[in-house]
């Protein structure tokens, strides 16, 4: 089980994540879909990574599975000392409560609360938070905190969707193609914030994205394809958000 | 079939469950509607059948003695067709295995033929046999409650003397489908018995050789009864006769009319109530599933299908609910029409009770019932109708949200962003709140009015039995007595105390209105019977003056002040002229209530009594009876607690019954409201609710938004119902109020709590029901799909 909430962050350089073998199947009656096929890969603690890789090459299924919302069909996950592939749903939970912060490409945002109210859904809930007006700063929304997401523009939204996530100073933080329904401008925004929660709080950052240009501000690359990593990059200087261009 | 049907058939299927509950709503409307028609139109049916086969008669007249030779007098009357002169006698019964007095009485019928009039239809054994003595035939329902056959004997005091009687068949009357002792309120089978001998062995020991008491007669279709009624009453006027009355005021026939008007009644309040029910839930669901299709109508659209098409595409949807609504409605109607009929039959002693179901008043709830459903999904479905295909191609425009009214009013700081969640959503929903508010409101209110009829009949004995009635005995005499007879009642053994009374049968007008009422003469310190209004109040009778029942001044159309002329009639018949003192609210029945020496001065007599009450040593109950049993000139022995206890288990089962009904049509309400309710507002929020569970939140937490949301519109609903079950009860008691009977309208506490645990119970089962869907989010699929 984990232990309760992490007071000191993993130094930098050691492994947070390791998975061995991680393998995900899924069955449809007769056919048999390998989303994963034994994947190996460790993420360092306070790193930046870029996912990259084809369509239906399983990218999603990873980060879900590090994430704690879904487990592997064999093969081990280890975050830090606990096994993700043995803890069951409530346990799951409580690692995804304390730990994780996660970026989505539709931005999931509750409708019905402002975007204040959204950051504070998740710090309501956190040992450590950070104040919910100090998360909307931090990703350049201090002005518009008391606006539903219906008076939000896309890239504002998914700016409080970052907020919402690093508010509770997560150890890692988990995106899922958050850029993939934004303009070039609006995206840059975006990952800068993320790349401020990385670079500011320690936090580890794992963005998918189909966007090649974007892994120029990765510590490292990961490709997949076809279920496994294809190969890893390794930068040897992270260019600056304010420099990609796609 | 076409596509557009298959979606049809493809929606029907997803949305099943819901639909179900609906139609389920629905065929508690139908049901309920078409138990009580059916039902009502059956009991018509048989009765009219049976008065007509049985040749009930139309008018009754009762007088002291009449040569025979007036009979033929009063059949040359226009308009009479048949005339049965009859000696009517009621006598105390000496019935095995029965300390307590138990009364009967006794109809004549001729020497040697049947009736001509209320013909007696034999269910075993045979008529007395001319000539031979003591033989009667007893009616079904006294037969039944002593387990008697043709040869059982029991003892009856026929004018003084303990004679034994043998039954040699069972039988019943038009006249007595109905029985009640005089002054009871339901029948006592096992204490009262109609029975039937023939005349010349009654006769002679009532001194009525040659003569009769009591006249049956039929009148021709078209004459006015009116005018034979007055016809007959000149003519018995000489011989005692008291005012003749028609159908309306024989006991029997009052009874199943109002009955059957009471059941007519009830079709006014319930079924309206599921069907509006039922409407509201069909607009939330097509309203929703419109929303929800924008996009498909307006591709529909687009590829040529017409307004009309689309019209008719939801309109399908909403009759096919109808449809099985209605069906299932007509079964359940049936079943429990029939179940009703056959409760009755154990009151109301028909030679059979046939249930029907005409094919009009099924198809007439069918055409409501699609009606409804079609009316409440009208609105959503023109907005269907009229999408523009080009605006229905953009999805449509994202949920406004505003801080809720709580919020608003700064109550705001400390509520949970979840907290927050729950008030918005339901704020942002108004309509569908508000629907399924009344919804849950409509259940607690059926169940208040289910459950309230205990509470009317509980005030009723506590008023009655205990409150206006505190004898533990009433005896009446078959002729009014002098104080001596209440010496020797006081002398009896075991008798505490007893407090004459004083009855004189009369007529009284107001102006042209008339009114057939006994005058009932109470003592100036009455103690055991006294008047009593319905809020329990004593009326003191004034030395002079008359306090009438609320019932009887609406009959009269008289007012406090007014002067009401008085026929008595008994004695020298001597007419009065009484001024309305007071009018008094009660519940059961009409009366007219006089000072006792007033009346006994106003009739030329000096101390009289019609009866006496008693209060008894319970030690010396037996020795007593047994006494008044045997003392000529007793005519009723009437044991309160006897009385009491038949009263009470009759009611205790009918509305036991009424209410398995009821809960259970509640229930089926409660659980349609809850379970659509429950379901739209998962459909809607599960994508909101997969997002928290990857957010950490833990399913307990995330089913505490859900329900909250739930619990929030239940709680709102119960005050809500309770109130609108109270109004229902106000009405239900407007509603089945007859001429002279109406039903207190109390509602007591503990009965709003058991139509708020009910409802809360059924809720919290239906919600913890589709609450196990949320166990089931699937996180990864809702996090790919755009909101
Ligand atoms: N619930 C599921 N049932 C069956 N197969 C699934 C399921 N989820 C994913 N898959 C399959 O697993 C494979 C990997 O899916 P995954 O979503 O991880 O791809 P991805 O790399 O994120 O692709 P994309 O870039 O398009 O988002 C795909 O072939 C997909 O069809
Ligand atoms: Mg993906």
């Amino acid at each position: 089980m984990p232990s309760g909430r992490a007071t000191t962050r993993p130094p930098a350089g050691t492994a947070a994540f390791s998975a061995r073998g991680v393998t995900k199947v899924y069955r449809m009656g007769e056919v048999e879909v390998r989303a994963l096929d034994g994947v190996d890969l460790d993420l360092f603690a306070g790193e930046f990574v870029v996912l990259l890789g084809p369509s239906g090459s399983g990218k999603s299924t990873l980060l879900n599975i590090l994430g704690g919302l879904d487990v592997p069909t064999s093969g081990t996950v280890r975050y830090r000392d606990h096994d993700l592939s043995r803890l069951d749903d409530r346990a799951l939970t409580r690692f995804r409560r304390e730990h994780v912060g996660f970026v989505f490409q539709f931005y999931n945002l509750v409708p019905s609360l402002t975007a204040r109210e959204n950051v504070a859904l998740v710090t309501d809930i956190s040992a450590d938070p950070m104040p919910a007006d100090e998360a909307l700063s931090l990703v350049g929304l201090g002005e518009r905190m008391d606006s539903f997401p219906a008076q939000l523009s896309g890239g504002e939204q998914q700016r409080v969707a970052i907020a919402r996530a690093v508010a509770k100073r997560p150890d890692v933080l988990l995106c899922d193609e958050p850029t993939g329904a934004l303009d070039v401008k609006t995206g840059k925004v975006v990952l800068r914030a993320i790349a401020r929660a990385n670079e500011q709080l320690g936090t580890t950052a794992v963005v998918i994205t189909h966007n090649a240009a974007i892994a120029a501000i990765a510590d490292r690359v990961v490709h997949l394809s076809g279920g496994r990593v294809a190969r890893v990059e390794t930068n040897t200087s992270r260019m600056s958000t304010d420099d990609l261009s796609w | 079939m076409r596509a557009i049907d298959r979606k049809l058939l493809r929606d029907a299927r997803r949305l099943k469950s819901q639909l179900v509950a609906i139609a389920l709503v629905m065929a508690c409307g139908v049901g309920a509607f078409l138990m009580a028609v059916s039902a009502s139109r059956s009991l018509e049916a048989t009765q009219a059948a049976y008065y007509e086969r049985a040749a009930f008669a139309h008018v009754f007249a009762q007088c002291k003695r009449a040569p025979l030779s007036l009979a033929d007098r009063v059949r040359e009357v226009p308009g009479v067709a048949a005339v049965d002169p009859r000696v009517v006698v009621s006598v105390n019964l000496d019935l095995p295995g029965m300390f307590e007095p138990a009364a009967g009485l006794i109809v004549s019928i001729p020497e040697r033929e049947e009736p001509v009039l209320n013909r007696l239809h034999l269910r075993r054994g045979r008529l007395p046999q001319p000539g031979r003595p003591g033989e009667v035939v007893v009616s079904e329902a006294f037969a039944e409650a002593h387990g008697m056959n043709p040869g059982f004997t029991f003892g009856a005091v026929i004018n003084g003397r303990l004679e034994r009687l043998s039954v040699v068949g069972v039988a019943l009357s038009p006249e007595f489908v109905y029985s009640l002792r005089p002054g009871g309120f339901v029948p006592d089978d096992r204490r009262y018995g109609v029975m039937w001998m023939r005349r010349d062995q009654l006769a002679p020991s009532f001194d009525l050789d040659g003569a009769f008491n009591n006249l049956a007669v039929a009148v021709s279709p078209g004459a006015s009864e009116a005018a034979i009624i007055d016809a007959i009453d000149r003519l018995t006027a000489p011989y005692g006769g008291e005012s003749a009355y028609g159908r309306s005021e024989q006991v029997s026939h009052r009874y199943v009319t109002d009955e059957l008007s009471q059941l007519r009644n009830m079709v006014r309040v319930t079924p309206p109530v599921f069907l509006a029910v039922a409407a509201m839930l069909i607009n939330i669901v097509i309203s929703r599933l419109v929303r929800t299709q924008r996009e498909q109508i307006a591709l529909l659209r687009a590829f040529g299908y017409t307004q009309a098409d689309v019209g008719r595409h939801f309109l399908a949807l909403v009759a096919m609910v109808g449809a099985l609504g209605a069906l299932l409605g007509i079964v359940l109607g049936a079943t429990m029409g029939s179940l009703l009929t056959g409760l009755y039959v154990r009151f109301f002693r028909f030679p059979e009770l046939r249930y029907h179901m005409e094919v009009w008043v099924a198809l007439l709830a069918v055409g409501v019932t699609i009606g409804a459903a079609c009316l409440g999904a009208g609105w959503s479905v023109l907005r269907a109708m009229r999408l523009a295909p080009a605006d229905a191609m953009r999805p449509e425009a994202p949920a406004v949200y505003r801080p809720s009214i709580v919020e608003r009013l700064g109550l705001d700081r400390t509520l949970w962003p979840s907290a927050k969640m729950v008030l918005r959503h339901l704020q942002r929903h108004k309509v569908r709140t508000a629907v399924s508010m009344l919804g849950v409101a409509a259940t607690v209110a059926i169940l208040t009015l289910g459950s309230f009829v205990n509470d009317a009949i509980d005030t009723l004995i506590d008023l009655e039995f205990h409150t206006a009635q505190r004898q533990d005995v009433l005896v009446t005499f078959n002729e009014p007595r002098s104080t001596r007879a209440l010496h020797e009642l006081r002398a009896a053994p075991g008798v505490i105390a007893a407090e004459p009374f004083r009855v004189v049968p009369a007529r009284l007008w107001n102006g042209p209105r008339l009114r057939r009422e006994a005058l009932q003469g109470v003592p100036a310190d009455a103690e055991l019977r006294r008047v009593v209004d319905h809020r329990f109040r004593e009326v003191p009778i004034p030395p002079d003056g008359l306090v009438i029942s609320a019932g009887l001044a609406e009959l009269l159309d008289a007012r406090a002040g007014d002067e009401l002329f008085v026929e008595t009639l008994e004695g020298q018949r001597p007419t009065l002229r009484v001024r309305v003192h007071r009018i008094v609210e009660n519940y059961v029945g009409t009366g007219a209530y006089i000072d006792m020496d007033a009346l006994n001065r106003a009739m030329g007599q000096g101390p009289t009594l019609s009866g006496a009450a008693l209060t008894v040593d319970a030690a010396a109950a037996a020795r007593l009876y047994n006494e008044l049993k045997h003392t000529p000139g007793v005519a009723t022995v009437t044991i309160k607690r006897a009385a009491l206890e038949s009263f009470e288990q009759t009611l205790a089962e009918n509305l036991l019954t009424m209410r398995l009904f009821n809960l259970a049509f509640a229930c089926v309400i409660a659980v349609g409201v809850v379970y659509n309710t429950a379901r739209i507002l998962y459909a809607e929020r599960a994508h909101e609710l997969a997002t928290l569970r990857v957010l950490g939140f833990y399913r307990t937490e995330i089913a505490g938004i859900f329900l909250g949301e739930l619990a929030v519109v239940t709680l709102v609903a119960l005050p809500v119902g309770m109130a609108a079950g109270y109004a229902l009860c106000g009405a239900a008691t407007w509603a089945m109020q007859t001429e002279t009977h109406r039903i207190p309208f109390v509602v007591a506490g503990r009965t709003l709590a058991f139509a708020g645990t009910v409802v809360l119970l059924v809720a919290t089962t239906t919600a913890m029901f589709v609450r196990q869907d949320l166990d089931r989010l699937n996180l990864i699929e809702v996090l790919k799909a755009r909101t």
